[in-house]
């Protein structure tokens, strides 16, 4: 066994352990953190396979950023386990169901003779200087433009229509516009006047009886 | 597996790469120690004070006496507490911190490791700095330590966006993601420097790093006025100590990075001196005078207004520059964003 498969076991074991506690820890909160593990994880072994710029934006952004709001969430909501695991068993025929399925398609695929070595070359390694991101890069701009573009405009509808759909203005609300308090200048909420000082009324000037109070 | 037959040539390998973490790590924590005495003098004169000055001559080893005392004390776990993910939240606050200055260079061969996607690894690794003041947050199981993380949580993730998008703009003008090439990109003394072509970006990136580590102005997941001292508030003795040293770790962390991609990092300002370590320390010890500064004289900001900020100006400003960046590079003027 090479160093490089030894680190692969290591990984694939933890990664395989962190996928099968998301599903059997009890509280929630630890499951979404097995899934920040698994993903990092498989971050590693992307990095295995020299797929460097793919292991790095899975760790940017669902380590980074999806998993944080996804933990800030979980983090909020006061879940009750009992009850979510009360249908269990009336879910399991059609759990059952899929999951097969998914293991025969995942089998059609990945055990076939259309993955194996003899059909395809195996790849080969790259020197330490060369640039997955600027391949990845110019194989998205140049062969597959249209398709990239339009999974852009897709995202960007949907974010759109997120957006539109819980948007919503309250009346009741005291909002305030922290634009408007940036805006906002001297003279808007002060005056300054020129006046004469003002005689006190009653008594004369000797008379000095604020410093009590 | 075939027997006992080591590969000494592997294990050589591995010794010398952990010598080498080891000539990182310790003065990266002598730094971090004295960066913390440098505050306390600097903030002292800013106030005029006098700072620290009992322990040793000029309180010079105020940092060790401090360290010794917070080793020294219990660490308490609050009853109802996580206990496991209580102890998690400090390991998870320093490993990135540390972790990310595996790609930092220092000159042109000084550096641990020397990835073609230094750019990327540093911005995926310290992204994940949250998770430790999140999980400390909850795991405390106090609401003071909870309303630190969740607002310590939005803030990150909120810069994050626009501290990347600067990053862009630098790849695009170095037109690459290793740490080297982009300083090699701005040789030819101080005009060359990318803060000059990037100026919005540099602005940007330096005002969200302040956000990023949670300083002042921008330490409401603190908030000693408000909610003591928030995702921290139930930690003591040396697990304190370590969202300390993460925090200073991760200042020196984005003053070694600015430095890098906007100040020329170890090049000279001027063609007669000579490159070397000596100006990327310089630099580095620069920006991080400003973020003590920064502290000494800005009040906190509001939490609203630090939304407004950065969603509503920052990523327009990164935006509008990368574009504005991307269409000067195809006119005759090119040159000047190199």
């Amino acid at each position: 066994m090479t160093y490089t498969t030894a680190i692969f076991y290591f990984f694939a074991a933890i990664l395989v352990f962190a996928g099968l506690r998301v599903i059997t820890a009890r509280n929630p909160v630890h499951a979404a953190l097995f899934l920040v593990l698994a993903f990092f994880t498989a971050a590693g072994l992307w990095v295995l396979l020299e797929a460097e710029f793919l292991a790095i934006t899975l760790v940017l952004v669902y380590v980074g950023a999806v998993m944080v709001l996804f933990l800030f969430v979980v983090m909020m909501l006061d879940i009750n386990l009992n009850k979510l695991r009360e249908g269990f068993w009336d879910y399991l025929p059609l759990a059952g169901f899929v999951s097969v399925l998914l293991v025969i398609e995942m089998a059609l695929i990945l055990g076939s003779r259309h993955f194996g070595l003899d059909v395809m070359a195996t790849p080969e390694a790259r020197p330490a200087d060369y640039s997955n991101t600027k391949e990845l890069g110019r194989l998205l701009y140049t062969d597959y433009v249209y398709a990239f573009e339009l999974a852009a405009v897709i995202l960007l509808v949907a974010i759109v229509a997120a957006i539109a759909l819980t948007l919503r203005r309250r009346k009741d609300s005291k909002f305030i516009d922290p634009a408007d308090q940036v805006r906002v200048k001297r003279n808007d909420r002060l005056r300054i006047i020129k006046m004469q000082s003002e005689k006190r009324p009653g008594v004369g000037v000797q008379d000095s009886g604020e410093g009590g109070a | 597996m075939e027997g006992i037959n080591v590969d000494w040539a592997a294990v050589q390998t591995v010794a010398w790469t952990l010598i080498k973490i080891m000539a990182l790590v310790v003065p990266l924590m002598l730094g971090v120690a004295y960066l913390t005495y440098a505050e306390r003098k600097i903030i002292g004169w800013m106030q005029v004070r006098i700072g620290p000055n009992r322990v040793g001559f000029l309180g010079l080893l105020q940092p060790i006496a401090d360290g010794l005392k917070l080793l020294m004390k219990e660490i308490i776990i609050p009853s109802g507490a996580n206990k496991s993910l209580f102890i998690l939240g400090p390991i998870l606050a320093i490993a990135p911190a540390l972790a990310a200055w595996a790609v930092i260079p220092f000159t042109d061969n000084l550096v641990l490791a020397n990835i073609d996607a230094g750019l990327l690894y540093v911005m995926a690794i310290t992204s994940m700095g949250v998770y430790g003041v999140i999980i400390a947050g909850w795991a405390s199981n106090s609401k003071y330590a909870f309303l630190g993380a969740m607002r310590s949580a939005a803030q990150i993730v909120s810069y994050e966006i626009a501290m990347g998008f600067a990053l862009v703009g630098v790849l695009m003008a170095a037109q690459s993601l290793n740490l080297i090439d982009i300083v090699q990109g701005q040789s030819g003394g101080v005009q060359q420097w990318y803060i000059w072509p990037l100026f919005p970006l540099f602005m940007v990136y330096l005002i969200a790093g302040v956000a990023e580590t949670n300083r002042a102005p921008f330490d409401v997941a603190e908030g000693e006025s408000e909610i003591v001292a928030g995702f921290h508030v139930e930690y003591s003795g040396m697990a304190f100590a370590v969202f300390f040293l993460a925090e200073y770790a991760n200042m020196i962390l984005i003053a070694a990075l600015t430095t890098i991609m906007f100040l020329g990092g170890w090049l000279s300002p001027v063609e007669f001196l000579p490159d070397g370590i000596v100006w990327w320390l310089l630099k580095t010890a620069f920006v991080l005078f400003l973020f003590l500064w920064f502290r000494a004289t800005f009040p906190r900001y509001r939490y609203d207004q630090i939304m407004r900020l950065g969603w509503k100006v920052f990523i327009p400003i990164t935006i509008v520059w990368i574009v504005v960046v991307g269409g000067m590079m195809q006119t005759p003027y090119g040159y000047l964003f190199h």
